[in-house]
């Protein structure tokens, strides 16, 4: 197929205003420091039992609190101790490797400023950045990227964010235009018939223009950045086994993630985000379907590392955040219901890594959140605002005002980031 | 009458699943009374499958066959030495390529359910009632990731009280056993009940507060936490029986008196004195009611048919209607179609990529692969019955406007494979009609293939909005 064969000149060519390449052609003064900071947000949609991903073994109350669910530092899946309190999912050996080394942080008994239990206003809480769910309609990251590109003339990502799968997550979504990127397996379509559908959508329809200039530029770096698994035919199917399936997709889009925000025009801010953390029933946090998450997850944080170079996985973070926790003891059916504290995990050459943050609320059952869930004690807000502070470089003013408006009694974290 | 073709294709595509060669004409003469008679005409109920517990039980004794087959397989390895048998097995396996990759009877049995369902959208005059029952299907949705049943339960549950009081819609669907196992209730247990006491556990939150945050009264509408707990023990004992011990009606609800929780409890501020399954009955019945619900119930209904943002008076009018009728889905729905609010001509909703798929094969008069039919839809973020979580799939176009690079992708194959035989005039024509702007018409009439013209014209705005 000829057309395949066009370089990336030649579609800015047919473009014919090269508005096309005209953010990835702005001069890279970037970061006066010479940084080039890396922003990844993965969102785990359902609720993350933050107590089976990092268990506090230390405390007293934890193995009486789980019982045979409780992660302990003994038996067959002994869990990975982090310190002398908490111990990490032995599912999760990259992130251990990661933690040891000082590139990943856990933070625990966190959570967003939302109380009651609905996913969905959770979730919209969580991506939103606002206090109560339905109160802003952009997400958080959509507006970092438009206040960086404001306040310090920087374009963080040659004009766009990422969000990888066929949907952009609403943490996201917003005015600042936004790329997406999901692994093609149909032929593909001839740059002539894409140029006579944008001309006829900028005849007719705005919003199906944009998009779809977007996605020709995303398209322009899979090409030019040689990135892989982008429309290639006869790609290899994807395994059968559901487990295996979902840590192949995970270790996919994270890989996919990884190698745009490596591609030193590409993008610099990104989100990703994997369903399934509801685990009402049999929860199986070392074996079962929460182990295999967790496991997928694991997947996810390694193939991120080992697909950017070592300059770029230096400048890099990534955060998993998830809408609450759950129950702190166990239902009725071997699972955990909606609670409200979690974790935050926390991978990156950039973080100054190899500890647990945490103000640990403890486990009587006078210390739980309404005698139920672990009680939060960090406000994720604190989290992301340290980073976005420390690594990106917003102003505080703007992360009060902007990005997570009526927080100014959160105040950021600080010494998150390597100096 | 005057007959008015722009009305006519307005009315099939926002309100069904897009024309047809020569359905304009047909109701362009009083396209909203075609709506209306749409309604009247009976519901495609019985395709002939199987019922769900049927499928259930096949498809269970389909994988314990399977398990069975591999254990031995593995015992004999043990016994003759796996090296030398596992090269027998791939030898076998290279041998009869036709006997191993027959399709596996879970696929077959989603295939025939998607079959079902894709014919009657396609073969529709108009497709109202079967947008209805898309609409209720993802209200009330089940996941093929949890059970087999999920096809089945649109057919059983769903599509015979599309039209019918909402009550009954919500009684079949929160005690088919698809939903039962969806949303976990099948294993929730009362604390007190006999089962509960001898086995040490306890309920599981999630049916009952799914139900009144998503299926009836909406979120944030003043139920309480206590309210979930009491709820949710009203509704313990809605169980299936097992296809491991009821070979022959496994699969098909029960109500378990053992793992009921005994005594009356308070939902809402109302007591519920203990009756079984009654109980949880006269609580949905209630739910049903509630004013919250007709509200709940007409803003998805506004929001799915004309706008993102619904208008307050459409919704007003709905909701109102949904309390005088006694929640009558028909008397709803025939309040939508002769309101004003709901005419608008300006089309802001971007079809969802399977009513997109449908209309598709409608325009060009396409039967449709079934297995490709699904895969698109995955491919464009709304696998088949396969919901990201029990609220189902979005009705903001937010979430679907991004995957328009992925439909011009499936336009561009579907062109690729059938446009050549396609007279892209034609197409253009039977889709549109006076809906295709002067842009639209020069892209396709000027297009230098026909399958790029049968791509242009699928993919114009005209065709993807409703």
């Amino acid at each position: 197929m000829p057309a395949r064969l066009l370089g990336a000149s030649r579609r800015a060519l047919l473009l014919g205003s090269g508005a096309l390449f005209a953010a990835a052609q702005l001069p890279r003064v970037a970061w006066a420091d010479g940084r080039d900071p890396r922003f990844l947000v993965i969102v785990l949609r359902g609720a993350l039992d933050g107590l089976a991903a990092v268990a506090p073994v230390g405390d007293p109350d934890w193995q009486e609190l789980r019982g045979e669910n409780a992660l302990t530092l003994g038996g067959k899946a002994a869990a990975l101790p982090l310190d002398a309190m908490f111990a990490l999912n032995p599912a999760m050996p990259n992130f251990n490797r990661l933690y040891h080394s000082g590139r990943a942080l856990v933070v625990h008994a966190v959570a967003t400023p939302y109380r009651d239990r609905s996913h969905f206003d959770g979730q919209n809480v969580l991506q939103t950045g606002a206090t109560k769910p339905g109160a802003l309609d952009t997400g958080w990251l959509n507006r970092v990227a438009s206040s960086l590109v404001r306040e310090r003339g920087i374009d963080p990502n040659a004009k766009r964010s990422l969000a990888i799968g066929p949907v952009a997550p609403l943490i996201i979504r917003g005015p600042a235009p936004v790329l997406s990127w999901e692994a093609g397996r149909l032929p593909p379509v001839s740059d002539e018939t894409t140029m006579r559908l944008l001309d006829l959508y900028r005849h007719t329809d705005a919003a199906f223009a944009r998009i779809l200039e977007d996605r020709i530029g995303i398209e322009a770096i899979v090409r030019a950045g040689g990135i892989d698994g982008g429309y290639k035919v006869g790609r290899p199917a994807m395994p059968q086994n559901g487990a295996a399936r979902v840590r192949a997709y995970f270790a996919d889009a994270a890989g996919a993630a990884g190698r745009f925000l490596a591609t030193a025009d590409g993008p610099r801010i990104a989100a990703l985000g994997f369903d399934g953390w509801d685990t009402h029933v049999n929860e199986g946090p070392v074996t079962g379907r929460l182990g295999n998450l967790l496991g997928a997850l694991d997947g996810a944080f390694d193939a991120l590392a080992t697909n950017m170079d070592d300059a770029a996985w230096r400048q890099t973070i990534v955060i998993t955040v998830t809408e609450f926790g759950r129950t702190a003891r166990i239902n009725g059916s071997g699972g955990t219901d909606h609670g409200t504290a979690t974790v935050a995990l926390l991978a990156g050459g950039a973080l100054k890594g190899g500890r647990v943050v945490a103000d640990w609320p403890g486990l009587k059952d006078a210390n739980l959140y309404q005698d139920r869930d672990l009680q939060p004690t960090t406000d994720l807000r604190a989290v992301l605002k340290g980073l976005l502070r420390d690594h990106l470089g917003i102003a505080e003013r703007v992360l009060t005002s902007e990005i997570f408006p009526d927080s100014v009694a959160i105040k950021p974290i600080p010494g998150l980031v390597q100096a | 009458m005057a007959r008015d073709p722009e009305k006519a294709a307005l009315a099939l595509h926002r309100f069904g699943f897009g024309p047809r060669a020569g359905t304009i004409a047909a109701i362009a003469g009083d396209p909203q009374g075609a709506l209306l008679s749409d309604l009247e005409r009976p519901i495609a109920v019985n395709s002939g499958l199987p019922s769900s517990d049927a499928e259930f039980r096949a498809v269970f004794a389909f994988r314990a066959a399977k398990r069975a087959e591999a254990r031995l397989m593995r015992t004999k390895a043990t016994a003759t030495g796996a090296h030398a048998m596992q090269g027998m097995m791939a030898a076998e396996a290279d041998a009869s390529p036709g006997a191993l990759r027959e399709t596996p009877l879970p696929q077959r049995v989603v295939l025939a359910e998607a079959g079902a369902r894709i014919a009657a959208a396609r073969d529709a005059d108009i497709g109202f009632v079967e947008r209805l029952v898309w609409f209720w299907s993802n209200h009330f949705c089940v996941s093929l990731n949890t059970s087999i049943m999920a096809g089945a339960y649109e057919r059983e549950a769903i599509r015979p009280h599309v039209l019918g009081r909402f009550v009954d819609l919500l009684l079949a669907a929160e005690s088919h056993p698809a939903m039962l196992i969806y949303l976990n209730d099948a294993q929730s247990i009362g604390p007190d009940s006999v089962a509960g006491i001898n086995r040490g556990k306890g309920i599981n939150e999630n049916f009952a507060r799914e139900i009144l945050e998503l299926h009836t009264l909406g979120v944030r509408t003043g139920y309480t936490q206590a309210d979930v707990i009491s709820f949710a023990k009203v509704m313990t004992g809605w169980s299936l029986r097992s296809p491991a011990t009821d070979p022959d009606i496994g699969g098909r609800f029960v109500f378990n008196p053992y793992t009921h929780e005994p005594g009356a409890e308070m939902v809402l501020g109302k007591r519920y004195p203990e009756q079984g399954v009654a109980q949880g009955r006269a609580v949905l019945s209630d739910l049903a009611q509630n004013p919250a619900t007709a509200r709940h119930i007409a803003t998805k209904l506004v929001v799915h048919f004309v706008a993102d943002d619904p208008p307050a008076p459409l919704v007003n009018k709905l909701a109102q209607r949904f309390r005088d009728s006694g929640g009558d889905l028909k008397e709803v729905a025939r309040t939508l179609i002769t309101a004003p609010e709901a005419w608008l001509p300006q089309r802001r909703k971007v079809k969802r990529p399977g009513e997109w798929i449908i209309a598709a094969l409608r325009a060009t008069d396409q039967p449709g692969d079934v297995r490709r039919v699904v895969g698109a839809g995955a491919l464009l973020g709304e696998p088949l019955w396969r919901p990201p979580a029990p609220k189902g799939f979005s009705d903001d176009n937010a979430a679907w406007l991004d995957g328009i690079g992925e439909r011009l992708e499936i336009a561009n194959a579907f062109a690729e494979r059938l446009g050549p035989q396609l007279d892209s005039g034609a197409v253009l024509e039977a889709a549109l009609g006076p809906l295709a702007s002067t842009e639209t018409q020069r892209a396709v009439r000027r297009a230098e293939s026909r399958s790029q013209a049968i791509t242009l014209a699928l993919m114009s705005p005209e065709f993807l909005r409703r």
